[in-house]
């Protein structure tokens, strides 16, 4: 006998999912004004979890008045009154957790592992913590009385449903705007569980709304005249086509956009802590991170080592079932996101990178991606540039600190970096001339409600996260 | 949906046999991963006089400055995410026939300990009868590993658990400071010896090691390990709590592997911080990286602080995810401690019974 | 006895620290504000002028964003000096660009010099303005600071030749920036002589690029290059600024917009110096000291 894992999943029972879901408007579900709806399903089985109603123009428009109405009292409260509002959803959400955990994990297909380690006790930190704010914005250094901006458009992705919706809607109210908020097509249900928990807290109507959609319920949202604040989080793409939509209007705008981030492992290293911080830099939820580590630099003296290492530690990453306890690697998010990763690594193979697997099997149904590593990969290959989203590390070598720098910076994207080496001044020189929002040294994927957070260059702009983040929803 | 086996290389890997685990060893590493790029350097094929293993590291160990170079170029490690790692291993969740499994081999691999100046014959009597039948309503749990007493004591415990394939450990080299000449340190182990231990616990001289004598501390245990001949089985205690620093750890296990250590132990279990996840990684990860550069396998014994069943099959989970399941085995891996039985009997019968058990129902010894 | 001949003064463009004419040889007619005579000829720069400039941007970005930001206010202050020193010349370019008379130009002049004074002494405050420590739930030491975004392209304000075009131009270099600015069109020769102060105030080459020519011309190559890491839209009208933020889409480009009735005499908040600062935050692991026993 071996110590084989039995199966340990978390119950299903602590979520009841209805059969469907309206939008969430000025505090009251309510059906599409042309009744349409969509469905969102379980990646790692494809079983159809609800039907969600699908917002167009006129819904759009109705969540926006709504919104508008709700500002004028919203804005007009005490910051310490609002503070308790979010101080409520905070605690409400602690409460809920381990059902919304759950929940995440159906509608995504992360592991429950995060959502329950990674997410959730995130998503009760963010609000606990612009909680706090709210009634200290004079102190914030945005001027003596700073004020909100009005309604906010907020488009969310799909790869942390829940903790992208407290980034976007804690500051916001805590500034004293009010919301309206699109999540993921794939996504939807942790922000419309989201509604009840506002409905629990007792928030005033109107001050957040939610509107489930595909991308054109996003674009009718970011161009409505009547929304005063744009945040975007999501691909470059739509974040270009987004910053063309707002041109010419006085709204605000904050995008948290594509990356393609170095992870630089010096020869001096600390070995097993750097093998633990590439595998989470790319592993962490599939892969599918706008920051992960996807470009490993490792320095070529220490390259076969680090790379046998690696593949040994990938090795033991155990791929399943997204609700069982000892699930490493969950399912891709969607079929489209696993056709353009399938793709991508094709490419990756045709263009002469070595790919190796990991050695697991993959569920017969579902959507799924075994870890996968390019080695050989030079920053002329497809694997280097393109951001793939999804759990494929592409290995490149460097023989010094300025040369590692260089092919770190050589990107259009600029969003984090990693540093692995024990000389001290060696991660403070490299990190001060790294093009990048976010450096972790001798860690990577870190995340914190007081750390700011955001891109340079085609990472987009702005900040969420700490003081930083409220001047996106402030009128300075 | 299958998930990946935990450690699937490890399939490959030679399994080694009981018993000749001591410094005998293949002279090329059957993986990949290696320090020898690192360290090419240092490493030669030479021997010297007081190098009793025969591996491809010996060379390192000629002088103390060359010693000293080896151990400083060991890769660092960072606390915070050698402690995260373990910490995330923690979370494993270890459910029905896997708790079963790990309960059972978690008791086959505990040194039962008692290392009071009170012991007396009558005590050491009783853990020995504990150690052979640990639960008197159940003659389905396994034994112990073995009994662990002061030299003294051997005597008595050999002939507690005669028969009954349960070893006897002896602490030794003037446990627990270990702040005694070497003519006493040996004496001491001799004295174990002769009275029938299988195996000694010695505790290294950590004012040498932290003075950065390296090669003092090396020839002590090179020594102790000369004393223990065919004997007993080297368990090199390292009293982590004292070296202070998880780099000391990496370089302290490196060292007693080089000098013949057959196990690796955290603590002697008297000082504030004894056996850790986190120290207990670093030791594994040690002993992973020493049998792929030498082909040579060591235990790991942590001691000390490992009270609960849950504590214990968190161990066990680092041992299998991070050495390997090779090392899931009593001759590889220990325990030392005394009240964690009493727990994992309990919980044994809890899975046994479905009803929660109590202190009544285990043996105080 | 007839009076004194008087020698014209040739204005050429400010680019990497030397001055040349447009590459294209065009120029085109200045006059002044109110009566319409002609004061110089100034080089109607081309789109390739534009694209010099910012290469010379790029190059000296490295130097000047690495510099102290002691170092960094010490040029700033000595742009200051030189500046006192040509209040004269200045005073009457101002009159002459602006229609105003001596003591409003003067005053004018004197606000100008003393805006330099201020942006000097924030190059090495504004770090600890903007940036900080933040205290996150774990054994990490983090921090945030400022860093500049690159090559800035400035759109100078269109009416207030010198105050305005150094209330938006000294807060992109002081923080690291380097810039291409594009001088008002109508009254672009106390810009082009300010590149003459620049150029003799130890302000590396490249730092500052001066363009004078069309906005609507060379406005969209700079706001379409894709190594122009910003725009200050502050001298374009509403339907150029629309446009040219649409073009800095392609690279997501930072944008200022144009605000209007901006007045640059009142005192200058931070929002200039922030607009074109990226936030680096990094993360550093500490352990914790003997929680564990060892744990460093």
């Amino acid at each position: 006998m071996t110590f084989e894992y039995a199966p340990a999943p978390e119950s299903r029972s602590v979520v009841d999912i209805a059969p469907s879901y309206g939008l969430f408007i000025d505090g009251e579900f309510t059906d599409a004004a042309d009744g349409r709806v969509f469905k969102t399903v379980s990646p790692s089985t494809e079983e159809v979890l609800s039907e969600v109603a699908r917002a167009g123009e006129a819904d759009v428009d109705r969540a926006v008045a709504a919104a508008r109405r709700a500002f004028a009292s919203w804005s007009a409260l005490p910051g310490s009154e609002r503070a308790k509002y979010l101080f409520r959803i905070a605690r409400i959400v602690q409460e809920r957790s381990r059902e919304l955990a759950v929940l995440e994990t159906l509608d995504n297909g992360k592991p429950i592992k995060e959502t329950r380690d990674t997410d959730l006790p995130l998503v009760a930190a963010h609000f606990f913590y612009y909680a706090g704010w709210a009634d200290k914005l004079e102190h914030a250094g945005f001027g003596s009385s700073p004020k909100p901006l009005g309604v906010a458009a907020q488009v969310i992705p799909w790869n942390f449903p829940l903790l992208m919706l407290a980034w976007k809607i804690a500051p916001a109210l805590a500034t004293g705007n009010t919301v309206v908020l699109k999540p993921a097509e794939t996504t939807p249900l942790s922000a419309l569980f989201f509604a009840d928990v506002c409905r629990q807290a007792g928030l005033p109507k109107g001050v957040v709304n939610i509107l489930p959609g595909y991308g054109e319920t996003g674009a009718a949202l970011v161009a409505h005249p009547d929304v005063n604040k744009v945040a975007f989080t999501g691909s470059t793409g739509v974040g270009k086509e987004i910053a063309r939509t707002v041109a010419g209007t006085r709204k605000k705008l904050t995008l948290e956009l594509g990356g393609k981030g170095a992870n630089i492992v010096f020869d001096d290293a600390p070995v097993d802590q750097a093998v633990e911080g590439i595998v989470s830099g790319i592993f962490f939820n599939q892969g599918q991170v706008c920051c992960a580590g996807s470009r490993l630099l490792v320095q070529e003296s220490v390259h076969d080592e680090v790379l046998d290492a690696l593949k040994r530690r990938i090795s033991t990453l155990r791929l399943g079932d997204p609700l069982d306890k000892n699930t490493d690697i969950g399912a891709i998010n969607s079929a489209e996101q696993l056709a353009r990763i399938t793709s991508l690594a094709d490419q990756g193979e045709a263009e002469g990178a070595e790919r190796w697997t990991a050695p697991c099997e993959l569920p017969s149904s579902g959507y799924w991606f075994a870890p996968t590593v390019f080695s050989g990969v030079t920053q002329a290959h497809t694997v280097a540039r393109d951001e793939i989203f999804g759990p494929v590390l592409s290995v490149l070598t460097f023989r010094t600190p300025d040369e590692a720098v260089a092919k770190a910076n050589n990107t259009a994207y600029g969003l984090s970096a990693g540093i692995w080496t024990d000389k001290g001044s060696r991660i403070l020189a490299v990190a001060n001339k790294l093009r990048a929002g976010v450096v972790w040294s001798n860690t990577f994927n870190k995340f914190d409600p007081t750390s700011p957070f955001g891109g340079y260059k085609e990472s987009g702009y702005g900040r969420e996260g700490g003081r930083h983040g409220l001047e996106a929803y402030l009128d300075v | 949906m299958a998930p990946i086996v935990p450690d699937a290389p490890a399939a490959g890997r030679p399994r080694w046999p009981t018993g000749v685990g001591n410094g005998i060893g293949s002279r090329h590493s059957p993986l990949p991963f290696s320090y020898t790029r690192r360290y090419a350097r240092v490493v030669t094929m030479s021997t010297t006089p007081h190098v009793p293993a025969a591996h491809a590291l010996t060379d390192v160990t000629g002088s103390d400055a060359s010693l000293r170079r080896f151990l400083h170029g060991l890769p660092g490690v960072d606390a915070v995410g050698l402690e995260a790692r373990a910490a995330a291993l923690g979370t494993r969740s270890i459910k029905t026939t896997s708790k079963a499994y790990a309960l059972d081999l978690a008791i086959s691999m505990v040194d039962l300990t008692t290392l009071e100046g009170a012991d007396t014959p009558g005590k050491v009597r009783a853990l020995g009868a504990k150690a052979v039948h640990p639960d008197p309503t159940d003659r389905t749990a396994p034994a112990t590993a073995a009994v662990c007493v002061y030299p003294d004591m051997v005597a008595v415990a050999k002939e507690a658990v005669a028969g009954s394939g349960v070893k006897v450990a002896s602490v030794a080299t003037a446990f627990p400071a270990g702040r005694a000449s070497m003519a006493v340190k040996l004496a001491d182990v001799r004295e174990a010896v002769d009275a029938g231990a299988d195996e000694v616990d010695m505790v290294i001289d950590r004012g040498a090691f932290l003075s950065g004598r390296y090669l003092k501390v090396f020839e002590e245990i090179t020594a102790v390990k000369q004393a223990c001949g065919d004997a007993a089985r080297l368990k090199v205690i390292f009293e982590t709590g004292e070296l202070s620093t998880y780099d000391n750890i990496r370089r302290a296990s490196w060292l007693a592997m080089l000098a013949g250590a057959d196990f690796i132990k955290t603590s002697t279990g008297k000082v504030a911080v004894n056996a850790t996840p986190a120290n207990t990684l670093l030791m594994l990860q040690a002993v992973r990286d020493f049998r792929d550069r030498t082909g040579v396998q060591i235990g790991v014994k942590p001691a000390g602080g490992i009270r609960t069943a849950k504590d214990a099959v968190k161990f066990l989970v680092l041992v299998g995810e991070t050495a390997g399941t090779d090392w899931l085995d009593p001759h590889w891996f220990r325990f030392g401690a005394s009240s964690l039985l009493n727990d994992l009997l309990m919980q044994r019968q809890k899975l046994a019974t479905g009803r929660y058990s109590g202190p009544d129902y285990v043996t105080v010894d | 006895m007839s009076e004194r001949l008087s020698v014209f003064k040739t204005y050429k463009l400010y680019v990497g620290g030397k001055f040349p004419r447009s590459e294209s040889g065009r120029v085109y007619e200045v006059t002044g504000s109110k009566d319409e005579n002609w004061l110089a000829n100034a080089p109607l720069s081309s789109r390739k002028d534009a694209r010099d400039a910012v290469v010379a941007a790029r190059k000296a970005f490295g130097g000047w964003s690495g510099a102290t930001a002691y170092n960094r206010g010490q040029v700033l202050y000595r742009v200051a000096e030189m500046l006192e020193g040509r209040r004269s010349q200045f005073t009457r370019e101002v009159a002459d660009a602006e229609g105003l008379s001596k003591a409003k130009a003067a005053a004018l002049v004197d606000l100008t010099v003393d805006r330099w004074v201020w942006y000097a002494g924030w190059t090495d405050k504004i770090a600890q303005i903007a940036g900080g420590a933040n205290p996150v739930a774990g054994p990490f030491f983090n921090l945030s600071t400022p860093e500049p975004t690159g090559v800035v392209a400035v759109l100078a304000p269109q009416e207030s030749s010198l105050l305005g075009l150094v209330s938006v131009l000294a807060p992109v270099i002081a923080t690291g920036n380097t810039a291409v600015v594009v001088a008002s069109e109508r009254s672009p020769l106390p810009a082009l002589s300010l590149g003459e102060v620049l150029a003799t105030s130890d302000v590396p080459g490249g730092v500052v690029n001066v363009l004078s020519g069309r906005t609507a011309e060379i406005a969209p190559t700079l706001a379409s290059h894709m190594d122009v890491n910003a725009v200050d839209l502050t001298g374009a009208d509403p339907a150029l600024a629309t446009e040219l933020e649409i073009a800095a889409a392609d690279n997501l480009k930072r944008v200022l917009r144009p605000r209007t009735g901006e007045d640059f005499a009142a005192t200058p908040g931070t929002e200039r110096l922030t607009a074109f600062l990226e936030t680096k935050t990094v993360w550093h692991t500490t352990g914790s000291l003997g929680a564990s026993g060892s744990s460093y």
